[in-house]
């Protein structure tokens, strides 16, 4: 099954693209400066189309299988987006030409931002940050520049509760804060108590996400912002789980201050196999002017009813500061604009009903086979032990490839033993679904009457499980070639 | 729009959960807030939607529209038919993060090949799996480099040849770290020579870019011999397309390499998504950032790849990770792997020498015309640095006028250059637009 790697199809001379000949007169080039060799590969078109369509055969994806990955909201991206976002007239643009030549793009972020904020309840949106966990880092260094524009620079603390995503920590590490972890209640909630003891005026906020990462609405989740903006604390949104909440509850009215958004997920843009995404912010009226800039604004009105207006591009008074280069992940800003405009208000509301309905009917239906340690009516998603006697979570997610499956996210979140968290979306048949429980219940069989089928599985799929230890302590992080030793890292 | 369900499958699946009605899974949401109508445009159909898409996208002007002369960290090089058809793959682009190797071993093998490609033309010996942009790819050297000095150097010294948005994006960063930034105040017509006098015992970083802002190239082996010597990292922001040309900054001695990747096989696109280059030595290995993928062997004997050394992640450190990062950007490092497949050995080197040819044909000229000169007489790759008679803005409008694109007015991102053009010049621009460039530069003058 193994695709040789396309080091080891090249061979001298082969090529696949040629440029033309120059069509001005050549001049000398820097001959210090020049490298002696350039060890790439030389592979002709051919074999480089099969070398890399035989190479996605190997994947797993949404277009070739279910996926219920929990908390990553694997949901169909609509094949549109794809056309819409490679029209000329936005890939052949660059990013620096002067606006009156960038109305088209200038209008479709405004758009965006405007949109975005509407859904979430927000007065402001910048659609700069590259992914998630950039948004959250633009979240956090947003919490700063308000507290440190009020000179109010005991604030050293942001609480994140335990069932959080483990960028959340490492976000607010990175922003100089220290990090203080909730405990959650018995309801998977997060403990009030444990939260009330720690808002004090050390409190800069708290990340919050909801529905967590139980896939379950925070049942006081008005008592929580509450309890935070009195101690003159900031509530920080997470939105990973925002395909639960769309035209369902907007952050913005439950009280958040500040709620980043995963295009990527809720909005259809493509994971890509882990990125490009795209993680706009929105935030409320009094954090606006400390947005990353820059974000896009009217900057003169239209004259007649019909005109557009001009479109700019503005730094806020206060920003935080530039996350990147430029103005954002513009290419998905089309796609995700396009999904928008393709589902309406209505239609956004739908979409979150149905990802809670296929949730709650999967959960239903498994809950009797495997252990649901937080049993209420879930919202996008849920989580439930993976252990079955002697069987791990990681066997049952192992053996579910062999039905087809991609497994659910497993050992997350941490405090659930042995967690399997599913979240099948809203684009999913009630006969996938079916399928999908038939395997799991076929899977806890299993464990009872031939354990060793799910200790070794896969069985079905391209390759089976593969060694991370000894690719951990052996490292080769790069291909064979004359002159390179393959070998990168410490050696074992 | 995309959801599948008969009115009969949601009664059935109601009843299963045990419920009457949808509205009922919603209540623990607080009922003064549950349900809002959101106020935005009424539903289209694909085909409606691509027509309004269609007409946005038509009140931009295009590169393929009027020849453009913009660089300044985005580059229009041509892009192979194959990359967009490869990309275009579902297998690919609607796969998560390949947490999972037994199904994910195409996009695992596409970013070791990455990985590999992207060794070779840096001259180092490991790159991560790819990271937002060049930017942030910049801002990622630093942390490594407190990482790496274990936080006991905080300076970090940042040549004023550094993109700007490159300094603001590390800036950001660094907003609540003990990281001091500084070369700010460096005259940017100094060499690098002026950053070895900066050099002490805090200084744990070293920032220069290859070729720079200005679209200068320097050798700078004398720079890293004294940034070793003051026991602090050299990084080095590049262009790759460059490095089809000139010496790979492994070579001069450099311990971390960064760069934009866009030039590799993606579509200006606006300014996103690109591709962050994050590249260094062996013995950096374990601070470097971001995905890695590392090669291995399953229970059936094959060779395999695997996502490693993730204890240095957020998911496993949480709040003791080096960062925060989550993604890579897999599907933009897959077309540069794709690009870099197809132009080869031989391509990349073609490809590089015609924009060097072309920019120098036009730096020639240019430099002829009165009341024009080129504000630099260091080597330049694609890019140079033009001094203009007038406002540079008054020049591209002129530009513009004449249909043309002009280049980056310097002074929107560093207001000491008031007359200065930044021009950049790739294998996409023909000489008769070179030539009408020229033309409309010297009617400025009449």
């Amino acid at each position: 099954m193994i695709e040789p790697l396309i080091y080891d199809i090249s061979s001298p001379g082969r090529r696949a693209v040629r440029f033309p000949e120059p069509d001005v007169p050549t001049s000398d080039l820097p001959k210090d400066m020049l490298r002696d060799d350039l060890p790439l590969p030389e592979v002709p078109e051919l074999e480089v189309i099969r070398h890399f369509t035989r190479l996605s055969q190997l994947n797993h994806s949404i277009q070739t299988g279910f996926y219920p990955l929990g908390s990553c909201t694997m949901k169909y991206n609509p094949v549109i987006n794809e056309d819409t976002s490679r029209l000329p007239g936005f890939t052949q643009v660059h990013p620096l030409q002067p606006e009156e030549t960038v109305q088209g793009s200038l209008m479709l972020m405004y758009l965006l931002q405007d949109w975005l904020a509407e859904i979430g309840g927000f007065a402001g949106v910048t659609l700069q940050p590259a992914a998630g966990a950039q948004g959250e880092l633009a979240g956090v260094l947003i919490v700063k520049a308000y507290h440190d524009d009020r000179g109010d620079t005991k604030r050293k603390k942001i609480l994140i509760p335990d069932s959080a995503h483990g960028t959340n920590p490492a976000t607010s590490s990175m922003s100089g804060y220290e990090v203080v972890e909730l405990p959650s209640d018995e309801r998977g909630n997060v403990d009030l108590e444990a939260l009330r003891s720690e808002c004090d005026e050390t409190l800069a906020g708290l990340m919050f996400t909801n529905p967590n990462t139980l896939g379950l609405f925070e049942e006081h989740v008005l008592e929580v912002v509450d309890l935070v903006h009195e101690a003159g604390g900031l509530v920080y949104g997470d939105g990973a789980n925002m395909n639960a909440l769309l035209g369902i509850a907007r952050p913005g009215d439950l009280g958040f201050d500040i709620l980043h958004y995963n295009l990527h997920k809720t909005f259809t843009t493509p994971h890509g196999g882990g990125g490009p995404g795209s993680g706009p912010v929105g935030v409320a009226e009094h954090l606006v002017d400390f947005l990353p800039g820059p974000i896009v604004e009217v900057v003169e009105e239209a004259e007649a009813e019909d005109d557009m207006p001009v479109f700019g591009l503005v730094t806020p008074e206060k920003t935080m500061g530039r996350l990147k280069a430029f103005h954002g992940h513009f290419g998905m800003h089309v796609r995700a604009f396009t999904y928008i405009l393709m589902n309406g208000g209505p239609g956004l509301r739908k979409v979150s009903e149905y990802a809670v309905l296929n949730a709650n009917y999967l959960k239903e239906l498994i809950k009797g086979t495997y252990v649901l340690p937080y049993d209420r009516t879930c919202m996008h998603e849920f989580v439930v032990e993976g252990r079955l006697g002697d069987i791990h979570a990681l066997d049952v997610s192992k053996r579910l490839m062999d039905f087809g499956f991609h497994p659910p996210t497993n050992y997350f979140p941490l405090i659930v033993r042995e967690a399997l968290m599913i979240e099948p979306t809203e684009t999913e048949t009630k006969e996938t679904l079916d399928a999908f429980v038939d395997a799991m219940l076929q899977i806890a069989k299993e464990a009872k009457e031939d354990p060793d089928i799910l200790h070794e599985a896969p069985h079905n799929t391209p390759f089976g499980r593969l060694d991370e230890v000894n690719a951990a302590r052996n490292l080769v992080l790069c291909c064979e070639w004359p002159g390179n030793t393959r070998k990168a890292g410490e050696k074992s | 729009m995309f959801v599948p369900h008969s009115e009969t499958d949601t009664q059935a699946m109601l009843r299963t959960i045990g419920v009457k009605t949808m509205e009922e899974l919603f209540e623990a949401v607080p009922e003064q807030y549950r349900f809002p109508e959101l106020d935005l445009p009424a539903a289209l159909t694909e085909m409606e939607a691509l027509e309004d898409l269609q007409e946005i996208a038509s009140a931009n002007v295009t590169v393929g529209e009027m020849p453009s002369f913009l660089g300044a960290g985005a580059y229009n090089h041509y892009v192979p038919a194959v990359v967009d058809s490869i990309l275009r793959r579902g297998e690919y682009y609607t796969a998560y993060t390949p947490y999972q190797p037994e199904v994910s071993q195409g996009t695992l093998q596409a970013i070791f090949e990455y990985q590999s490609m992207i060794s070779a033309i840096t001259g180092m010996d490991a790159s991560n799996a790819s990271h937002y942009d060049g930017a942030t790819a910049a801002a990622e050297a630093v942390n490594m480099s407190q990482a790496i000095t274990r936080g006991k150097r905080n300076k970090v010294i940042i040549s004023p040849g550094l993109h700007p948005h490159y300094r603001e994006t590390i800036c950001t960063y660094d907003m609540g770290t003990e990281v001091e930034v500084t070369g700010d105040d460096l005259d940017p017509e100094a060499g690098p020579e002026a950053m070895i006098e900066m050099l002490d015992d805090d200084t744990a970083l070293v920032m220069v870019q290859y070729p720079d802002f200005y679209g200068r190239v320097y050798d700078f082996t004398k720079l890293a011999e004294a940034v070793h010597e003051a026991g602090a990292l050299l990084s080095v922001s590049v262009n790759p397309m460059a490095l089809g040309l000139l010496k790979p900054p492994g070579e001069f001695g450099a311990d971390i390499v960064t760069g934009e990747g866009q030039p590799l096989g993606v579509p200006l696109s606006y300014g996103g998504p690109y591709l962050g280059i994050l590249a260094t030595k062996d013995k950096y290995v374990r601070s470097l950032a971001g995905r890695i993928v590392g090669e291995t062997t399953d229970t059936r004997g094959q060779r395999g790849y695997v996502l490693t050394l993730s204890t240095r992640e957020q998911h496993i450190r949480r709040e003791k990770a080096m960062s925060n990062i989550c993604t890579n950007v897999a599907l933009i490092a897959l077309a540069a792997t794709v690009y870099i497949s197809l132009v080869g050995k031989q391509g990349l080197r073609e490809a590089a020498e015609l924009s060097y040819h072309k920019a120098h044909y036009a730096a020639e000229k240019l430099a002829a015309l009165p009341g024009y000169s080129l504000w630099s007489d260091q080597p330049f790759f694609n890019e140079f640095m033009l001094n203009t008679p007038k406002p540079a803005a008054e020049i591209n409008e002129h530009l513009l006028e004449n249909g043309i694109l002009g280049g980056l007015d310097v002074s929107t991102m560093r207001s000491q250059h008031e007359n200065a053009l930044l021009l950049a010049f790739t294998e996409m621009n023909s000489r008769e637009d070179i030539d009408r460039l020229i033309e409309a530069l010297a009617e400025v003058q009449k």
